[in-house]
């Protein structure tokens, strides 16, 4: 990933507006949060191959980190923090927010194809 | 029990046996006693991407992958992926996750099993998976059942729990505990860096939670 270029990531928002898209929206502060410190609390949430189309989306924000919106028939997909972006070798634009020590804090991927991870039982 | 030793270390993520129990499972193999790692997870879900950023949300499971192959490399033990999804364990069926970890103990047949405390181990893949170890293996008859050892590691569990029954000072197979944490490249960086700060482990608490791997014998009469 490399540090966003607002005009490219637009660019691929576009590119993938009026199609029928698949969606990854996570923000986490991780698992260990209240463990490490009992003041915190532990918060996140994703959403993982939600099937959306969008009329339009923009990337929107100054100073290195971005909100992302993406409209929908009925609602919309938001994400707050983005900093980093990559097009990967499939074509889905990657964008995830991390903070000072790399730890991911908040990611939003489209694809034209479903997102799967490598999870597969050996036995 | 088989007489034939053999242990097994059930935990959800690739990292959790080499923080967990590296010096457990080195001082097991240095007398030739097999060692096999079940890793629930590929930790797909992580929030470490490494330090500097080297993975993102699709690529991580790959990395974690790769580096948990390393981790068993370097500690000597076979390793079997039990294919569940990072954060997802304690929505399962935990009768079918019971059931799927029944069916690979029996066919190793161990003497010792190692899991998480459930309701002590933080993460909720670790409560999860350890509660599904725990009936995994009171489903095994009583003449195959093995040992099992169970480590808590929340805030002040001694409080309700006592003193653990096991207490492993691996000070002698630090070296290697350090070797397997170090080859989680993409999780380990921010406590490789707390060590590198703080060598001293009169100094450093984290140090101390890394040199005494405790563990509870579970006791199947209750």
């Amino acid at each position: 990933m490399e540090a966003i270029v607002k005009e490219k990531v637009q660019q691929v928002i576009d590119q993938l507006a009026e199609k029928e898209v698949y969606v990854h929206l996570e923000t986490t502060n991780g698992a260990y949060a209240s463990h490490f410190d009992e003041n915190a609390y532990n918060v996140g949430a994703f959403i993982r191959n939600a099937k959306v189309k969008y009329e339009h989306g923009k990337i929107v924000g100054t100073g290195g980190a971005y909100r992302v919106g993406l409209k929908l028939n009925l609602g919309w997909v938001y994400a707050e923090g983005v900093t980093d972006y990559e097009v990967d070798d499939q074509g889905r634009l990657l964008m995830a927010g991390h903070d000072r020590e790399g730890r991911l804090m908040v990611a939003l991927q489209i694809s034209e194809k479903p997102f799967s991870h490598e999870s597969v039982a050996q036995s | 029990m088989s007489s034939q030793e053999h242990v097994v270390v059930i935990y959800p993520h690739p990292d959790d046996e080499s923080f967990g129990a590296a010096g457990t499972i080195a001082s097991y193999r240095e007398k030739g006693i097999p060692v096999t790692y079940l890793c629930g997870t590929l930790g797909e879900m992580g929030r470490n991407m490494g330090n500097p950023v080297f993975a993102n949300r699709e690529t991580l499971s790959s990395f974690r992958k790769q580096e948990l192959l390393k981790a068993c490399k370097a500690l000597d033990v076979d390793v079997r992926m039990l294919g569940y999804r990072d954060k997802t364990l304690e929505f399962e069926q935990m009768d079918q996750v019971a059931g799927h970890i029944q069916s690979i103990l029996e066919e190793i047949n161990p003497t010792l099993v190692i899991t998480h405390y459930p309701g002590y181990a933080v993460h909720p893949d670790h409560n999860a998976l350890g509660a599904a170890v725990i009936e995994a293996v009171s489903n095994i008859k009583d003449s195959q059942r093995p040992e099992l050892w169970v480590q808590a590691i929340a805030t002040n569990y001694e409080k309700d729990l006592g003193e653990p029954h096991i207490r492993h000072d691996v000070k002698p197979y630090w070296d290697k505990k350090m070797a397997a944490i170090e080859t989680h490249l993409s999780q380990a960086s921010g406590m490789m860096s707390l060590i590198k700060e703080k060598p001293d482990f009169n100094e450093n608490e984290e140090l101390e939670h890394l040199r005494y791997e405790r563990f509870y014998r579970w006791n199947f009469t209750d």
